[in-house]
């Protein structure tokens, strides 16, 4: 029964009829709405204070000169013109943060498709590998992001070295800017144990009779995959993809890390840090929001930023939503 | 659904209340010089210092004041850069800092024009202090920005150059006649310089802008020029032709050691800049661009070579101003949101205007003392090799970067444009310069 059939039915009644039921009735429906009310108010409150009064307020300063310390004056469009026009760096973080929404979150759900699928095949140490493959997961983003830097250093890493040794030829990793997003994507699969666990439960719900009568039917692995696993487990990838998506566009102590110890600008005697070292390879929106609201003062330009990082999640998100029947096949279609 | 009128009204009402509300809720400064500061209080210090060394020697500084204070405790707080400063500046709060200290002197203009700092002015005329008879020109004129004096001096840093004398002498080079000209700089360095393979067993200098301290304002205190901005404020890197001239020099120098790839390379084997495995300490370069600190960092890692110290070289036709360098510092402040101003100036006086207490500071931490009356006491105790660097705090010709109300924002646009410029990827210098003026001009319209 839906509840939009209730008034309808109450309204019927004789009770209701009468100027006293039609009271009744209000008071009724006053006292539903306010347990209501009730009831949803955490969550109300909750997403009025961290989110509707934070985005309101991004609204409203990024049409201020706003410093954070002295009252806001309007400034119109004028934060807006300057991000878009004349701030050199905003083309180039977009541009990154687009390349790792795209590359870096499909080598994600790609490998922990992968490695969710190798561990619910094989027969033996499935426990092991599923430890050996999580544990990456739970290393400190910071800590794993300095190893990485160690490990990938073209003057003195291992993983040169052993390129060098078998003859192949060693890139420059985090200092070139031509790598360093590679290089930084090579970090983020290598901590895919979040989406590895997520994907290994969705492939272990895949009802097994469906795999028996396609191979009853001759299907292939690859036609199994494609046409059962893959329209079963497509609301857990595109679960992946949009959360990928969104963590992509937050993505910032990896890179800031990452180009900070590789330029090699620790600090300490005066001499600042400017993030995207490589040439700007390494930047992304959100550095821009910290360096621009935070070390600059520029509170204003600091939230068409981050505005614009919103606009971006939300389009990302509902055309994957629209799409999700496009990109994992018509059978998952709502 | 048809949209009901009231509904937008309401909705238009509420987001219109919370905008009102954020205004509202926006941090403000206010006048708090209300406290006595012969009360019993506790005030709190934020510093930047973070090695062991340096944080004793901050600890050494403020037990004095509480001693000549003793009804004033004081918190230390340390390892604050500039970014978590001014969070903390803007946020106040009873766990914030009444007391700041920030090694970035171009990141006074935005603290002095946001009001991130409180004024010292009214501090500084109730005390009678005459600023002109306490500190050099050059530390005055770098904490404070367009006349709002925010800030004072605590202790500076001068730079100089750092050479290996066993290397000198290895080469062939004599180790008391280091270079004075950027000419003899380059034939120098090419000849410490030992390469192996496609790399060095030991390189002469590195020059790269990535090369630590080898940063743009520091290379450019060698040149003679007349500030980063003119009277009216714009960017002069285009029309100053010092900048220009140093930048090519740079990229020749780069070019007669390698060229940049071969050099970054071998950059990435270098170890930290603050630890021992610094590659001035272990021999991997035989020259350095440093501040006086690093004579003390250089010792205390027993290097196994005599170390030399040297103003750096000058530009070939500005001999006459051979001793000069870029001096910068630690700077000093007081929050605006703190309600115990007068007891946080009390610790802000004694630490840069006490000469003793300057004195002391600058032996336990290896830096140029920032007071007139400490740079000529007969109880300067340093290394001999010191001295150096207190000439160059003291010559005239010294300088230093101008503050911007962005803080050191400019000083980061024209440090990536001569990255650029030092990899080949800039083919007209003059154009690159002239829209890298425009940059830093578009940039500070953008903050005022």
């Amino acid at each position: 029964m839906s509840t939009d059939t209730l008034p309808a039915q109450a309204a019927a009644t004789p009770a209701a009829a009468s100027p006293g039921g039609r009271n009744t009735l209000r008071s009724r429906r006053r006292r539903d709405a306010l347990r209501t009310l009730a009831f949803l108010s955490p969550w109300l409150i909750g997403c009025g204070v961290f989110f509707a009064y934070p985005l309101v307020s991004t609204v409203y300063f990024s049409f201020m000169k706003y410093d954070g310390l002295n009252p806001p004056e309007w400034r119109g469009l004028a934060n807006w013109a300057y991000v878009f026009t004349d701030f050199p760096q905003f083309w180039p973080a977009l541009r990154n943060t687009l390349w790792l929404c795209v590359v870096m979150v499909a080598c994600r759900v790609l490998f922990g498709l992968g490695t969710g699928l190798l561990i619910t095949k094989i027969k033996t140490g499935t426990g092991i590998f599923r430890t050996l493959f999580y544990l990456p997961y739970l290393a400190p983003p910071v800590a794993a992001t300095l190893a990485f830097v160690f490990l990938l250093n073209p003057g003195t890493g291992p993983v040169n070295s052993l390129l060098e040794a078998a003859g192949l030829p060693a890139p420059s990793w985090f200092n070139d800017a031509s790598w360093s997003k590679p290089a930084l994507t090579v970090l983020a699969v290598w901590g895919v144990g979040d989406l590895m666990v997520i994907f290994m439960a969705a492939l272990l719900d895949v009802p097994k009779e469906q795999y028996e009568a396609a191979a009853l039917d001759g299907a292939s692995p690859w036609q199994r995959f494609r046409h059962i696993t893959l329209p079963t487990i497509a609301p857990i990838v595109l679960f992946a993809v949009v959360t990928g998506i969104i963590g992509a566009m937050q993505y910032y102590t990896q890179p800031i890390v990452a180009s900070k110890v590789a330029s090699g600008v620790m600090g300490g005697s005066g001499v600042t840090f400017v993030p995207g070292y490589p040439d700007d390879s390494t930047l992304t929106l959100p550095q821009l929001v910290q360096s621009l609201g935070f070390s600059q003062f520029n509170y204003g330009a600091s939230c068409v930023v981050a505005l614009v990082l919103f606009a971006l999640s939300m389009a990302f998100t509902a055309l994957l939503m629209r799409r999700r029947g496009g990109l994992i096949g018509p059978g998952d279609r709502p | 659904m048809p949209v009901r009128p009231r509904r937008v009204a309401a909705a238009l009402a509420a987001t219109a209340a919370l905008a009102l509300l954020s205004s509202a809720c926006t941090g403000s400064t206010h006048d708090a010089a209300a406290d006595d500061p012969k009360a019993e209080t506790t005030i709190t210090f934020w510093h930047g210092w973070s090695a062991p060394a340096e944080v004793k020697a901050i600890e050494a500084n403020v037990a004095r004041f509480e001693k000549a204070h003793p009804n004033i405790e004081v918190k230390l707080v340390g390892n604050i850069n500039d970014d978590k400063l001014g969070q903390a500046l803007r946020a106040g709060g009873s766990n914030g800092p009444d007391v700041v200290s920030s090694f970035t002197t171009s990141n006074v203009g935005k603290f002095c024009a946001s009001g991130a700092l409180a004024d010292l002015k009214p501090f500084i005329e109730k005390s009678k202090l005459d600023l002109d008879r306490i500190f050099p020109k050059v530390l005055q004129d770098y904490t404070q920005f367009e006349g709002r004096r925010c800030s004072l001096p605590l202790l500076s840093d001068a730079y100089g150059l750092y050479y290996n004398k066993d290397a000198f002498r290895q080469a062939g080079l004599d180790p008391e006649a280091p270079p004075k000209t950027w000419s003899e700089f380059t034939e120098v360095a090419r000849k410490l310089t030992k390469p192996r393979g496609d790399s060095y067993e030991r390189l002469g200098f590195m020059p790269t802008y990535l090369g630590y301290e080898t940063v743009v304002s520091h290379y450019m205190s060698q040149w003679k020029h007349g500030g980063y901005f003119d009277a009216d404020g714009k960017s002069t890197v285009a029309k100053d032709p010092a900048f220009a001239e140093m930048m090519t020099y740079q990229k020749s120098l780069v070019d007669a050691l390698g060229g940049f790839q071969r050099l970054d390379r071998y950059r990435t084997t270098f170890g930290d800049e603050w630890g021992p495995k610094h590659p001035f300490h272990t021999g991997q370069v035989a020259m350095q661009l440093d501040g006086e600190w690093r004579l003390k960092f250089a010792e205390e890692a027993k290097p196994g070579f005599e170390i030399g110290v040297a103003p750096l070289p000058v530009a070939d036709d500005e001999v006459a101003e051979y001793g000069k360098g870029y001096l910068s510092g630690t700077i000093m402040g007081i929050a605006p949101q703190s309600r115990k101003q007068n007891a946080a100036w009390e610790l802000v006086k004694f630490m840069t205007t006490d000469t003793e207490a300057v004195l002391a500071f600058a032996h336990d931490i290896g830096n140029v003392p920032s007071t007139l009356e400490a740079l000529k006491s007969p109880k300067l105790n340093f290394d001999p090799r010191f001295k150096t660097f207190l000439d160059i705090a003291r010559h005239p010709a010294s300088t230093t970067s101008d503050g911007a109300v962005n803080g050191s924002a400019y000083q980061d646009t024209l440090q990536k444009f001569s990255q650029r410029y030092e990899k080949g990827q800039v083919t007209d210098l003059q154009k690159g310069l002239a829209d890298t003026a425009a940059q830093i001009d578009r940039d500070i319209a953008a903050a005022k």
